[in-house]
């Protein structure tokens, strides 16, 4: 094969001579035959989705009724849905990063007590379901606690709460979620911090940084790298993990539009309303992702990936000026023997 | 500036250091060589806080490392006390260990500005100054990965010269370059040995160590075998041991 001698320079006139032919590109016959079956199949859903039409009930309508959607799709409940499940995942997911940056850093601690008593805690709020943490705080705590009391343990208590009218379902779906969150969140800060060389720890101990100041400013934004898709991750399953909260009488995105085909009957397209919903929201946290992700990789990557923008940028230079392939680009194919 | 008396250091049951005994007076450049595992790294690691010692005295610039007297008593030094400690000794390392999310003024800032908490403008201009002297002025925005090994290298002497340390330690600072990258850094180490800087220096450069070395240390299986002047250490080694060293790296 292309030994030594295979890579050595050929002499000039095979190379011009060889520079001057055509060059005829791999052709791939199959990537043909599975776009046009694929192009067949987007042609039938989107004239199912759009065109096609049912009779239900003696009235021809259209298969998804597009105008109900549409007449419900900013309905006030709906919006109003739509306001708790962005509260409930933002607050889950602030919340979580904090605990999970805790426990991770508990974990990683030397003392016995502090690393276990984190692993005890990831070990139960990871090993029961979410479902059931969330009905437990909305109706176990009031039931096993009537009044929650703040103050000196053991001592005098400064405020007491009825739970009844703290534990609203908003509080126990708030708590439910980031504290389950939290036990996720710690595995992936912790994963994080335990990728970055202790090299950088030790010249940080070397200028004289404290531990809390290196964990900060060199240990934590290096993890970020190894941190943020997985977060992305968890950030979009939160979104819809919230819904869970229809369960213990919360009204969110799902429980709005739930509430609304109770009363007209209208459930496919109320679902059609909630998934439209769900899927905007996916797609703005996934193009912040791509900009967050690009954020932490400097000075891991050489050159920072191009945005869309820029893509589009330098394809439409390339299509305006196709560059002819220099001489030095066109690899030399040495003979194969 | 250093004195080391009987230093003992243990991971477990693996003894690492048996007994060191060295000082290295003020301006004087003490250079370290010795097989690979015979303790030069932990040796460094400790005058640096960075390791406890397990028996012996170690106390740089007249202080106990990791101790305070007090009347006849020691008291063990609490966590910012170690980090002061540390800002006063520079350290290099083989494998360079810049940050790399940072670029290479806020490396060298990293230290002056969050440690001592010393005013940005005037830490910008002495990091610009020391990249200067490294012979980097060029390169105040490139991020780390940007640039050689020899280059990164310097900026780590940069970035740790500019806590204004009174004792720096290098560990085998020009192992992980390439053959041709070797001799800038040198040059730099050069320069500071002249301007007086205490320095320690675990090196394979025999050469380099000959020529700017005031003592060379031949360290084998956790003890000083032989130390002395340069010259006569390299050339006319007085040990078994340290001929046998010296036949296999020279
Ligand atoms: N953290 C540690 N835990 C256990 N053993 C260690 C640790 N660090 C070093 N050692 C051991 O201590 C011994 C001395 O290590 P050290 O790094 O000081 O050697 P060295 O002289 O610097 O060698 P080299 O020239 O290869 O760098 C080695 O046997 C090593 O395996
Ligand atoms: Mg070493």
């Amino acid at each position: 094969m292309t030994g030594p001698a295979g890579l050595s320079k050929p002499d000039a006139g095979v190379s011009r001579d060889r520079a001057s032919m055509k060059i005829v590109p791999v052709r791939h016959p199959w990537r043909w035959v599975t776009s046009g079956v694929i192009l067949v199949l987007v042609a039938m859903l989107v004239n199912s989705l759009l065109f096609s039409h049912v009779v239900r009930g003696g009235t021809r309508e259209g298969r998804f009724q597009w105008a109900v959607v549409g007449h419900y799709l900013f309905a006030t409940p709906v919006l109003r849905g739509i306001v708790v499940t962005l509260e409930l995942t933002v607050i889950a997911m602030v919340a979580g990063v904090v605990i999970g940056i805790i426990l991770a850093v508990m974990r990683l601690s030397p003392n016995r007590l502090l690393s276990g008593s984190a692993w005890l805690y990831i070990w139960f709020f990871r090993g029961t379901p979410v479902l059931v943490q969330l009905t437990f705080w909305y109706v176990g705590i009031s039931y096993l606690y009537t009044h929650l009391t703040l103050g000196v343990p053991f001592g005098a208590a400064l405020v007491t709460l009825n739970s009844t009218t703290l534990i609203t379902s908003f509080v126990a779906g708030a708590l439910g979620l980031s504290l389950n969150e939290g036990a996720y969140m710690s595995e992936i800060v912790r994963a994080g911090i335990i990728s970055v060389d202790e090299g950088q720890t030790e010249a940080a101990a070397s200028l004289g940084m404290s531990k809390g100041l290196t964990l900060r400013k060199i240990v934590l934004p290096q993890a970020m790298r190894i941190i943020i898709p997985p977060t992305g991750n968890e950030t979009i399953s939160m979104l819809k993990t919230t819904s869970l909260v229809s369960v213990i009488s919360g009204v969110d995105l799902f429980q709005a539009t739930q509430n609304i085909s109770n009363t007209n009957y209208e459930v496919v397209p109320l679902l059609v309303v909630a998934s439209l919903w769900y899927l905007f929201f996916t797609s703005i946290l996934t193009i912040g992702q791509f900009y967050v992700e690009r954020y932490y990789a400097r000075g891991a990557a050489r050159a920072l990936p191009p945005t869309p923008f820029q893509r589009l940028k330098m394809s439409l230079h390339h299509v305006r000026a196709k560059p002819v392939p220099a001489l030095s680009e066109v690899p030399w194919v040495a003979p194969h023997d | 500036m250093v004195e080391a008396i009987g230093v003992h250091k243990a991971y477990g049951r693996l003894e690492v250091l048996k007994g060191i005994d060295l000082t290295v007076q003020r301006g004087e450049v003490l250079c370290l060589i010795g097989p690979s595992g015979s303790g030069k790294s932990t040796f460094l690691r400790c005058i640096n806080h960075l390791e406890k010692i397990d028996g012996g005295a170690l106390s740089v610039d007249g202080e106990l490392v990791g101790y305070r007297q007090s009347g006849n008593r020691l008291y063990e030094l609490k966590d910012h006390e170690v980090c002061g400690k540390r800002a006063e000794i520079g350290m290099v390392f083989q494998r360079f260990n810049l940050f790399p999310h940072m670029s290479v003024l806020d490396n060298i800032t990293s230290g002056p500005l969050w440690v001592k908490k010393a005013p940005g403008g005037s830490s910008k201009d002495r990091a610009r100054q020391l990249l200067d002297r490294v012979g980097l002025a060029d390169k105040v925005d490139a991020y780390p990965n940007q640039l050689s090994g020899g280059q990164q290298q310097r900026v780590a002497i940069a970035r740790a010269l500019a806590m204004d340390p009174k004792l720096m330690l290098f560990d085998e600072p020009t192992s992980a370059l390439d053959p041709e990258l070797v001799g800038d850094v040198l040059d730099v180490m050069r320069d500071l040995a002249d301007e007086g800087m205490t320095m320690i220096i675990v090196t394979h450069e025999m050469g380099f160590a000959r020529e700017v070395g005031d003592v060379v240390v031949f360290m084998d299986g956790g003890v000083v075998v032989e130390q002395g002047d340069p010259t006569q250490v390299l050339t006319d080694p007085q040990h078994e041991r340290t001929r046998s060293f010296l036949a296999k790296v020279l």
